[in-house]
């Protein structure tokens, strides 16, 4: 039987906030355990919790970005359920009044574009994290009460892939605005995964499942690919779903029951009569839209209109903000768009990934970039030369045109020096000249190289090139009638 | 030593003969400890005393006086009840779940009252969490009330209002929800003063109901009510619920007397099932105002009869939530050798746990179930701003009302263990002003023929703290000058 795919996500992103979400605790990862705590996150007796303004304001932030409607009105709740990470053994969240309601974000599979609808964004703590040991269990109260996003998408996505993009187009979208870090592997953005199957063609929804524990985006990947088959299998063989909670076994490669509706949670959900109603004032959402950096996909589309990029180029740079950022930094001090994405996309990035720094964390700067392009662009210096400067530039940063003048590195473009060494490096060496005469064009590249090399890197590669072609098909002349008539004709 | 007479010393008598070297605050502070060593057995009204503490306090509070330091209480010892958190004191809330435990930081209210420059010598005995009105509940063991043998102090701070009454206080913070402070001073025979929610900040104070506590005073007068009610009043950034509204010159705001304002009779106070005696008293005072020049107006209060259940259907819910946190996993008491978490949960909490708490508890879990939400918490909610509306609407006519604190004098010891839900009906005249967040203040009117004291409640509109002050300190003078005497 052909199945129908229903899926829907519950997104959980760490708010990029200097403190946690109702007091004053630092949120710094990997610090020591328990450091980072305080009698408020403790839920010590009598103490209360006080709202992070930034929290709200980033919550809203993630809302305009995702085109939900941003509640002028939104309540915080208590969530009642024993655990020893809940501090308070109740979480503070918003269940009927969340921040944002609403909203949608466009992503594209294999080609094919999809808006997949979001139901709604709220506001929340986050808990502590439980560490167990041999005899004994650990809890480190560090990552309790920092401030989160929950955003539950609604049941549009129809395949493990679209569910995968959803998530990397939300991530590119809130790391683009600094709303969070947004990494699985980090736990910063953490994903839970319902997934239903339907006979195919019906309109009636499955069965959901839900399925935890999925910290990578292959794990989102590969737990819904096993859940679907799970499924299918179980549906084919006359079984049915039964509503329950899985965990994501990713050592096994599959889905493992974790808890079944008679056995879930009753979270007493009420009003928190310990906090305001969040009000937010027109002035101040229209305020916070006015700050809204340009998202991901208007910005693909504005780098390939504005500076005449393919849509690869457009959509590699455009992936991350400041390397966009750079990238128009650059073009703007060079003068073409072209050479800067090209510079970017072959040589910067890769120095990034073999130095693992970020672009704003190098040497580097776009200025430096623009001015090394313009360089070559005005024939100042050659383009090995420029590649061979970047390194350094990469590295240590500092001034191409003084470089260039302190190192004497202009190019030669004088035809009859350059004449010159074309001269000493064919008669040098015969034999490539001979292999070339005999129809071997390779040759030709390595006389060009020797004659660089004579110039140290200077000469103006494309008038070698051409005195080097000139040079051969001279000595072609002087050796006719030795059986060279059947070589191919040059072109260079 | 000189002769200092604790039964009758004020907090203002007190501040001012330490401001002028009358006694010191060490000899104020060491007669107490004896006055405490002497009546605290049969009081039982303190849960913790650290004398060495106290009287360091003392000596430090002396050379601030010495060195010519200014403080509103510089030097005066207060008694808090032991859900108030004082730094580096226990805070147990009477009960064993928190054997052990020190608080880590002041309450802001504690905070401005040491910033005032006042002492803190000990914790005042409560029912268990705040949950009672008797002090039985207590895991102490019971308060005794000093004005009547064999009667229950009132709850829950029924030790702040026995200490200050018995002569082993000058003043107390006690924490009222549902007439928690007024209660047991009207009991006992002292002042008891609940501000409107939001006017002193709860930070500190471990919560029984958050949307009706209110740390307040009990004192011998209500003058004295007035000075610690300034100290603590005022917004603070820790409590989101604390309000922002001036806070005016609450003892100077006790002038004035009654002549021209009208006070109004909530008819629905003095019900059929009122001790006569209880009625009588408050009427007789009712009338000395009128003589003195105020109107007496009857007003209706039509929903008071649906306050007992919207209270404890609201207070239960809260509390569920809020007491969920004492799971021995941070501080506090623990079960040994747990083998789970649940399992440490279960044990500690049904070991550690007094069965009105537990009680509360399973009520509380019980209307916030999925299911049953909206019938019972949800229904409350809406009764509660019907309660609200009945106090605007009496206060669009009169400034202040006069009505009993409770309609009964002080339980007979005991009388709650048979029947709770007698004492839950108890609460009918006080619970209607925490769920609607105004003021109240309970000062004595009489005593009943067998000798139990009386207590006269004022109730103010919000953030109308000094009217009520006004009245309150009117009342007293008129009451203290029908038995023939000043207070």
């Amino acid at each position: 039987m052909k199945y129908d795919v229903v899926i829907g996500l519950e997104v959980h992103v760490q708010l990029k906030t200097v403190s946690k979400m109702f007091c004053g605790c630092g949120t710094q990862a990997g610090a020591e355990p328990n450091t980072q705590i305080c009698p408020v996150c403790l839920g010590y007796p009598g103490t209360l919790p006080a709202i992070n303004g930034e929290a709200v304001r980033l919550g809203a932030i993630a809302g305009m970005l995702l085109d939900s409607e941003i509640a002028r009105c939104s309540k915080f709740d208590r969530k009642s359920y024993f655990y020893p990470d809940v501090s308070k053994n109740y979480q503070i969240t918003q269940y009927p009044h969340p921040i944002c309601i609403g909203g949608h974000l466009d992503i594209t599979v294999g080609g094919a574009a999809r808006r997949i609808g979001i139901t709604r964004i709220h506001l929340e703590e986050d808990v502590a994290k439980s560490v167990h040991h041999a005899t004994f269990s650990g809890v480190d109260f560090n990552r309790c009460g920092v401030a989160l996003i929950e955003l539950v998408t609604e049941p549009e996505l129809r395949a493990p892939a679209e569910a995968v993009a959803f998530l990397q187009a939300l991530r590119q979208t809130l790391v683009y605005a600094e709303v969070g870090e947004c990494n699985l592997e980090q736990g910063n953005m953490r994903c839970d995964a319902n997934i239903s199957l339907r006979p195919a063609g019906a309109e009636r929804l499955g069965t959901k499942i839900e399925i935890k524990n999925l910290n990578s985006f292959k794990a989102v990947q590969a737990a819904l690919e096993h859940e679907i088959v799970r499924q299918a299998d179980l549906l084919n063989a006359g079984g049915v779903i039964l509503q329950e909670t899985r965990r994501w076994n990713a050592d096994a490669g599959v889905t493992e029951s974790m808890r079944g509706k008679e056995n879930a949670h009753d979270y007493r959900y009420f009003p928190d009569p310990d906090l305001l109603p969040v009000v937010l004032s027109a002035e101040q959402i229209a305020e916070w839209r006015a700050t809204l950096p340009e998202r991901p996909a208007a910005r693909r589309a504005r780098l390939a209109a504005e500076y005449g990029l393919p849509p690869y180029d457009a959509e590699v740079l455009a992936a991350e903000r400041p390397v966009a950022d750079f990238f128009e930094a650059v073009a703007r001090r060079c003068g073409n768009g072209k050479a800067a994405s090209n510079w970017i996309m072959t040589e910067v990035l890769r120095l990034l990934a073999e130095s693992g720094t970020g672009i704003e964390a190098c040497a580097l700067t776009p200025e430096a970039l623009g001015d090394l392009i313009a360089l070559v662009g005005r024939g100042t210096i050659n383009q090995p030369t420029a590649k061979a400067l970047l390194p350094e530039l990469f590295s240590r940063g500092g001034d191409p045109a003084a470089l260039v003048r302190a190192r004497g590195l202009g190019q030669v473009g004088d035809a009859h020096v350059i004449a010159e060494w074309v001269e000493t490096a064919l008669a040098d060496n015969p034999g490539p000249v001979a292999d070339y005469l005999a129809g071997k064009q390779a040759a030709a590249g390595y006389l060009v190289g020797q004659v660089m090399k004579l110039s140290r890197g200077k000469a103006d590669p494309k008038q070698v090139g051409a005195l080097v072609a000139r040079g051969l098909e001279a000595r072609r002349g002087g050796e006719s009638g030795s059986g060279a008539a059947q070589a191919p004709g040059v072109v260079l | 030593m000189k002769l200092i007479d604790l039964e009758q010393l004020s907090l203002q008598q007190a501040a001012t003969a330490l401001r002028q070297r009358d006694f010191s605050s060490f000899e104020l502070v060491t007669a107490l400890l004896e006055a405490i060593h002497r009546r605290q057995g049969e009081l039982n009204a303190y849960t913790w005393v650290d004398e060495q503490d106290a009287l360091a306090q003392a000596e430090a509070a002396d050379a601030a006086l010495a060195a010519g330091r200014a403080g509103a209480l510089l030097g005066v010892p207060l008694v808090i009840k032991d859900n108030i958190s004082v730094a580096g004191q226990p805070c147990t809330c009477a009960s064993r779940i928190l054997d052990g435990y020190r608080a880590p930081f002041d309450a802001t209210a504690i905070e401005r009252l040491r910033s005032a420059g006042a002492l803190f010598v000990g914790r005042a005995n409560m029912d268990e969490f705040a949950l009672g009105s008797t002090t039985e509940a207590s895991c102490y063991g019971p308060s005794r009330n000093p004005a009547a043998p064999g009667r229950v102090t009132g709850g829950s701070s029924g030790g702040s209002a026995a200490a200050v009454a018995g002569g082993i206080a000058l003043g107390a913070l006690g924490s009222d929800t549902g007439g928690s402070i007024r209660q047991p001073a009207s009991f006992c025979g002292c002042v008891g003063l609940k501000p409107s929610y939001g006017r002193i900040s709860r930070f500190g104070a471990v919560a029984c109901a958050s949307s009706l506590d209110q740390i307040g005073p009990i004192t011998r007068t209500v003058r004295d009510a007035a000075l610690l009610l300034g100290v603590m009043a005022g917004p603070d950034t820790r409590d989101s619920t604390s309000v922002d509204q001036p806070v005016p010159d609450y003892v100077a705001g006790c002038e004035g007397g009654v002549r021209g304002l009208r006070l109004g009779l909530p008819r629905d106070y003095f019900a059929e099932g009122n001790d006569p005696e209880v009625t009588a008293c408050v009427r007789r005072l009712a009338d000395r105002c009128r003589d003195a020049g105020a109107e007496i107006v009857e007003v209706g209060l039509p929903h008071t009869r649906y306050a007992v259940a919207t209270y404890y259907i609201i207070m239960t819910a809260e509390v569920s939530a809020n007491l969920a946190r004492f799971d021995g996993v941070r501080y506090g008491a623990r079960a040994d050798d747990p083998q789970s978490p649940e399992d440490l949960y279960c044990r500690t909490r049904a070991a550690c746990f007094g069965s009105e708490v537990k009680r509360r508890i399973l009520l509380g879990t019980y209307v916030l179930s999925s299911g049953y939400y909206d019938a019972y918490y949800l229904r409350a909610l809406k009764a509660r701003t019907l309660i609200r509306r009945d106090f605007e609407q009496a206060f669009a006519g009169c400034d202040a009302l006069l009505a009993p604190v409770s309609p009964t004098p002080a339980y007979p010891a005991g009388m709650g263990q048979a029947d709770p839900l007698a004492l839950y009906l108890g609460d009918s005249y006080t619970v209607a002003a925490s769920l609607a967040g105004i003021c109240g203040l309970s000062l004595p009117c009489g005593t009943t023929a067998a000798g139990l004291p009386v207590g006269l409640q004022v109730l103010g509109p919000a953030f109308a703290e000094d009217r009520m002050l006004r009245v309150a300190a009117a009342c007293e003078e008129l009451h203290a000058r029908e038995r023939g005497g000043r207070p």
